[in-house]
């Protein structure tokens, strides 16, 4: 075996241009598909800590009856803060969220909106909060950009507010924004105006009422409080898993034509090695070697490639990967426009086992690859290989 | 040259596929050779000298009859086993050298020495033997391209040495070469039958490479015409 080894970098490197070619086309598919792979990895762990940093927190209370994807259900699901909580409200480990329907006006039209209700000195979350304390006439209100975008507000617009309270009373009042932030959260964006919630409370007439609570660390987790729901931070993420999985799923396509054009590479060589080289290989069998020994040799031998391409692509591919996962990969696109849990310039994250994997799948791919034409080379006659004649 | 045979042949017959027949390129070849012998197989082209060389050299098989080489039966053997024997007993020298053209010198000459196990130590000193032997030792970093058609022949005569083999078959060793390079080469062949006591084997039809011979076997249509000892 380490004969063959050392035969086939012999000869690999005797090849010359032939091999480098080869070897440069297969160390580009090395840095694509661990950049591609750590750009996934990188958005995968940068959505959940936005996730957790914006909406989530370390887990939330949810009404058993709320829906994020029903509106209808929100007249029916809020109920008081459990006794339980409010300490935890109180020590600011724990912010109670009150979901309500409600109509904005901006420019005379109206849009339908989600109005929710966040104490305006809580700190667990990443949400601009301070700009809710405000002394104006009209009620201090926060909204993303997204929401700023679709109904064409900015700081300091006012806008008539309409809604019905718990008796099915409407009312209305002027908001006023105070601050637009910018996050890659779209759960808390679109559609959205959050307003102080002892201020909701009163409007809606559902005093010390939440939809749900999101908790930080060091609260023990019980599945049931009264009527609100434990939804730990896994299953709050479970979304983000099903859509990495599916943008995974979609790059592997991308993966497969990378690997096809390499391997398409090393298996052209490959054929034209065993064809151009039947005198090599009838010396081979002369000097010693067994037919299936020869197989083996130009196997390594292809294989090899994969393992030049890895050297080629640590020297330009490292302080590569090193560059992005500290300046990041900024989307040519407004990626908010997405509605996707994404941020401008995603940071790509490079772990040693999506390395040590990628190199791996490279190098049994191409030892396979270089083994199917090499096979032909067991039924050759030696005798006419010597003479170099075509078989 | 004593009298021990170490390759006997018996009612040796080869045939190749043929359209819908069959060629019968031996027909029923019995010969023997003694250890140290200078001999070569003599004929025109088709006439089975390199199909009778292939199959001493265990690198094809007799379609009839038996061919032992250094005690071992050439029809019987495994591929495993064939090779061991090419690998520790048999050397090759070919018309077009066959030299392996991305190697140096020296690793075209140590390649079987790579096979055999040998030591650095021991690779390095019996490689440099080999090359002295054939007046190569200038050489040893060049490439095969970089060398004369002489010098390319005269390291695969070291290559087919270098391991001491008790048989050396060698197939049109001088067809590429012109008449002053033939003369060096069997020359040095010479040299190395008399001083390491290998047995030649040659198939040829030239007359530069018969002229040296001490045995000359002729073949014709795959048959013996006449074996002659010359004294």
């Amino acid at each position: 075996m380490f004969l063959a080894l050392k035969l086939a970098y012999r000869n690999l490197v005797g090849a010359g241009l032939r091999t480098w070619l080869n070897v440069i086309v297969l160390s580009f598919s090395y840095v694509v598909i661990i950049w591609l792979k750590g750009l996934m990895v990188g958005w995968d762990h940068q959505a959940r800590f936005d996730m957790e940093k914006w909406q989530i927190a370390k887990g939330q209370y949810w009404h058993k009856l709320y829906d994020q994807y029903d509106p209808f259900s929100l007249t029916e699901s809020h109920a008081p803060v459990p006794q339980r909580f409010l300490p935890f409200i109180t020590e600011g480990a724990m912010v109670p969220v009150l979901v309500v329907q409600a109509s904005l006006y901006p420019h005379g039209r109206m849009q339908p909106i989600l109005l929710k209700g966040i104490p305006k000195n809580q700190n667990l979350l990443k949400l601009p909060v301070a700009a809710l304390d405000t002394i104006t006439d009209a009620i201090p209100a926060i909204i993303g950009t997204n929401m700023a975008r679709s109904a064409k507000l900015g700081k300091g617009d006012r806008v008539v507010l309409r809604w019905r309270d718990k008796s099915g009373t409407f009312d209305a009042a002027e908001v006023v924004v105070t601050d637009v932030f910018a996050t890659n959260v779209p759960a808390i964006d679109g559609g959205q105006v959050w307003i102080d919630l002892e201020k909701l409370r009163q409007m809606m007439l559902l005093p010390n009422e939440a939809t749900y609570l999101s908790f930080g660390q060091g609260i023990k987790e019980i599945p049931e409080v009264n009527e609100f729901v434990l939804k730990t931070q896994q299953e709050l993420t479970s979304e983000i898993d099903v859509m990495i999985k599916t943008k995974t799923t979609g790059q592997s396509v991308f993966y497969i034509i990378l690997l096809l054009l390499a391997m398409l590479a090393i298996f052209d060589t490959q054929v034209l090695s065993i064809f151009r080289r039947q005198k090599e290989i009838g010396t081979y069998v002369a000097l010693g070697y067994t037919r299936q020994q020869v197989v083996m040799l130009f196997t390594i031998e292809g294989a090899m490639h994969a393992v030049l391409a890895a050297a080629v692509a640590a020297v330009y591919g490292i302080p590569f990967f090193i560059w992005q996962s500290h300046a990041g990969f900024t989307i040519p696109m407004d990626s908010s426009d997405y509605g996707i849990a994404m941020a401008q310039t995603m940071y790509p994250v490079f772990t040693v086992g999506l390395i040590v994997s990628t190199t791996l799948i490279v190098l049994i791919t191409t030892a396979v690859v270089s083994y199917c034409p090499s096979r032909r080379i067991a039924q050759m006659n030696p005798t006419e290989a010597l003479r170099g004649k075509i078989q | 040259m004593t009298n021990n045979p170490i390759i006997t042949t018996e009612k040796l017959i080869k045939k190749f596929p043929m359209g819908k027949g069959e060629f019968l390129a031996l027909k029923g070849i019995d010969l023997e050779f003694n250890e140290g012998e200078f001999a070569g197989l003599i004929g025109p082209s088709g006439s089975g000298k390199t199909t009778l060389l292939n199959i001493i050299g265990s690198l094809d098989t007799p379609s009839e009859g038996e061919a032992m080489v250094l005690g071992q039966p050439v029809s019987q053997l495994t591929a495993r086993q064939a090779a061991q024997l090419r690998k520790e007993k048999l050397g090759f020298i070919f018309q077009s050298y066959n030299l392996l053209a991305v190697h140096t010198v020296f690793e075209n000459v140590e390649f079987p020495l790579l096979l055999l196990k040998y030591t650095p130590s021991q690779r390095q000193k019996m490689v440099m033997d080999a090359l002295e032997w054939v007046g190569l030792t200038d050489k040893v970093n060049s490439k095969p391209p970089a060398l004369s058609g002489g010098e390319c022949q005269r390291v695969a005569i070291a290559r087919a040495m270098v391991k001491k083999p008790m048989v050396v078959l060698a197939d049109e060793p001088t067809a590429n070469l012109d008449a002053a390079n033939s003369h060096n080469i069997l020359k040095t062949m010479e040299m190395l039958n008399k001083e390491l006591k290998t047995t030649f084997l040659f198939a040829t039809h030239d007359e530069k490479v018969i002229s040296y011979l001490h045995r000359k076997i002729f073949l014709i249509d795959g048959k013996i015409d006449r074996d002659e000892l010359i004294k």
